[in-house]
């Protein structure tokens, strides 16, 4: 038997065995080389063997029920909650599962429009619930690389209570202009919501000077994890944030299901976002209570099965080791940038050295759209992502209207890479940009 | 496989555009946008009568995008500019019906000249759009300039 260490390489091609997909052939015959994990990751039969386990043997409304088998599903639901939040190093009450990461920032950005709401309205609110309520000048600041996900949500909640956004800039080398982040963050920021990396640029942004400019002054900091919690290892609590946004289909794990860590106080101080059956305490014709977190913020029959495949995810990733996953893809970046800088004609948008850095490696192609691009790397069975990556006003910001995104994943290696440059010198010659 | 979508055709309308840059005068001007993709185009439409029957006198545009859509509105500009304005209609109808039908029309070259090269694209669903993007377009600013509507921007969504 060999020792596997922290320092013993993933071997990617043996990981893929595990990925039956990886092994299909696309556009007439040719070898599959998936490189839109930043999208979203392909499944290992593990998750894809929990999810019809449970359906199988358990399958049954959650947290109600007389029967064994609803005893079972709930089991099954909440032993999930905590693999899942052990992952990230949280507690298991602090994890709220969401439909995607998508939603998990909208249960922020709603926290502070419904709170809004209903302190104009005398409402009731849970205790805490203040830091929550908006008046017209507040001001809540993101950056200029936000996925769409975490902007317009925050658009909405300004346009809602008179709030005012702001925006940390980019450098033109795609990272965080942190210059006038002093001017920036104030007494009047109530919240700072921005990306731990970034899914256009690849850029890993330093959380500790933006969430101390923030706790200085009492603003909420919520980190946009989706690019992270899946490629490095993530201790939530230490990270001195206030909440986590992630998906589960970019860490290995099914669609339809997000988390969202938030310390409990922040979560107790929180109004609830969808409302209806199992998130409340008690209902009369007139009112009702709320749960405690994180009941009161899962409304309506829970995402079982999705909940069972992601913490099959979780122990799939914390079987390989997460530091391993970062090695490995620390190296491919550095592979792929290096034969990128040798390509004449191919730009990379975002940070051109592998440090602070993930993989997700956005470029243009010199005279070809990037549409056009990935069509020929799919001709020849390579599958990217092209366009604004729901990022637009950070394509803006870098002087570019789309890009081309090559980003790969544990069960790629360099043999993929290669694949990828090659099929993009096929790109320039159909195009005649050489 | 993939020469169906990039023809020589459709290559040599996207290196050298017919018809582009936004003219004078014009009766509507419209923007459309490929949200999915970010592809845009600006296009203005001139409608002038001609023994009373209404004539496309001018397609001028101008925007950013693939070769599919930068080729197609090339294509578009010789396909309708000059042309009655029931030809030209009829000439829309015979492109999106070809690039809809998912590889099912092939299109006829007598009646639609270097448009029929659009005819690879029916089979990759994700750049129908990109062709029709011009097309849509002015189809948009035909209805705003015959029905007077002075300019506004639009989205083919």
């Amino acid at each position: 038997m060999t020792l596997v260490t922290s320092a013993t390489p993933l071997d990617a091609r043996s990981i893929r065995q595990d990925f039956p997909i990886l092994h299909r052939e696309v556009r007439g015959g040719g070898r599959l080389v998936y490189l839109d994990s930043a999208a979203t990751t392909q499944k290992p039969l593990a998750v894809l063997d929990a999810e019809r386990e449970y359906y199988l043997t358990c399958n049954a409304a959650v947290h109600r029920g007389a029967h064994q088998l609803a005893e079972e599903a709930t089991e099954a639901y909440e032993g999930s909650r905590a693999t899942i939040a052990a992952f990230v190093g949280a507690r298991p009450d602090d994890i709220v599962f969401t439909r995607n990461a998508t939603e998990s920032l909208n249960l922020m950005a709603y926290a502070f429009s419904n709170a809004t709401a209903k302190a104009a309205q005398g409402s009731d609110l849970p205790a805490g619930a203040e830091r929550f309520v908006l008046a017209p000048g507040d001001e809540i600041v993101v950056t200029e690389m936000e996925h769409h996900a975490n902007l317009v949500p925050w658009q909405e909640v300004c346009a809602k209570t008179g709030a005012v956004l702001r925006w940390i800039p980019l450098t033109s080398e795609g990272r965080l202009d942190l210059a006038g982040l002093d001017a920036l963050i104030t007494e009047r920021t109530k919240a700072v919501s921005f990306t731990h990396q970034s899914n256009l640029l690849g850029t890993v942004n330093p959380i500790e000077p933006i969430s101390a400019a923030a706790r200085r002054v009492g603003a909420l900091v919520v980190l946009d994890a989706c690019q992270s919690v899946p490629h490095m290892p993530m201790d939530v609590q230490s990270l001195g944030v206030d909440a986590v946004a992630w998906s589960g289909h970019k860490m290995l794990g099914p669609t339809g299901i997000g988390c969202l860590w938030a310390r409990a106080e922040v979560l107790d101080s929180m109004p609830p976002f969808i409302t209806g059956g199992s998130m409340i305490e008690t209902v009369t014709m007139e009112r009702s209570t709320y749960a405690e977190p994180p009941k009161r913020f899962e409304a309506g029959v829970p995402m079982v099965a999705q909940a069972v495949g992601l913490a099959a995810a979780c122990d799939y990733l914390q079987a390989l080791g997460m530091d391993r996953v970062a090695a490995h893809e620390a190296a491919l970046t550095r592979y792929a940038l290096d034969r990128l800088d040798r390509m004449p004609g191919v730009e990379v948008v975002g940070p051109t050295t592998s440090a602070d850095r993930g993989s997700a490696i956005s470029f243009t192609v010199d005279g070809v759209h990037p549409h056009d691009v990935g069509q020929v790397l799919d001709s020849r069975g390579v599958a990217v992502r092209v366009g604004h990556h729901c990022a637009w006003p950070g394509c803006r910001a870098m002087g570019v209207p789309a890009t081309t995104r090559m980003s790969p994943y544990i069960y790629n290696d360099v043999d993929d890479i290669d694949a990828f440059c090659e099929a993009l010198v096929g790109v320039q010659q159909v195009f005649g940009a050489r | 496989m993939m020469e169906d979508l990039y023809q020589e055709i459709i290559l040599d309308h996207y290196r050298r555009p017919q018809g582009r840059g936004l003219r004078e005068p014009f009766e509507a001007e419209v923007h459309h946008v490929n949200p999915t993709c970010g592809d845009e185009i600006d296009l203005r439409v001139h409608v002038e009568e001609r023994d009373g029957i209404p004539y496309v006198a001018d397609v001028s545009y101008s925007g950013q995008g693939c070769s599919i859509s930068q080729a197609s509105a090339s294509v578009m500009y010789e396909s309708l500019a000059g042309r009655s304005l029931p030809e030209a209609m009829a000439a829309l109808g015979r492109f999106q019906e070809m690039v809809q039908s998912k590889g099912e029309i092939p299109g006829d070259e007598e009646t639609m000249g270097d448009a029929v090269a659009f005819a690879g694209v029916a089979k990759y669903p994700a750049r129908v759009k990109c062709a029709l993007l011009p097309w849509m377009a002015w189809k948009d600013a035909v209805v705003r300039a015959t029905e007077g509507d002075g300019t506004d921007g639009g989205s083919n969504e």
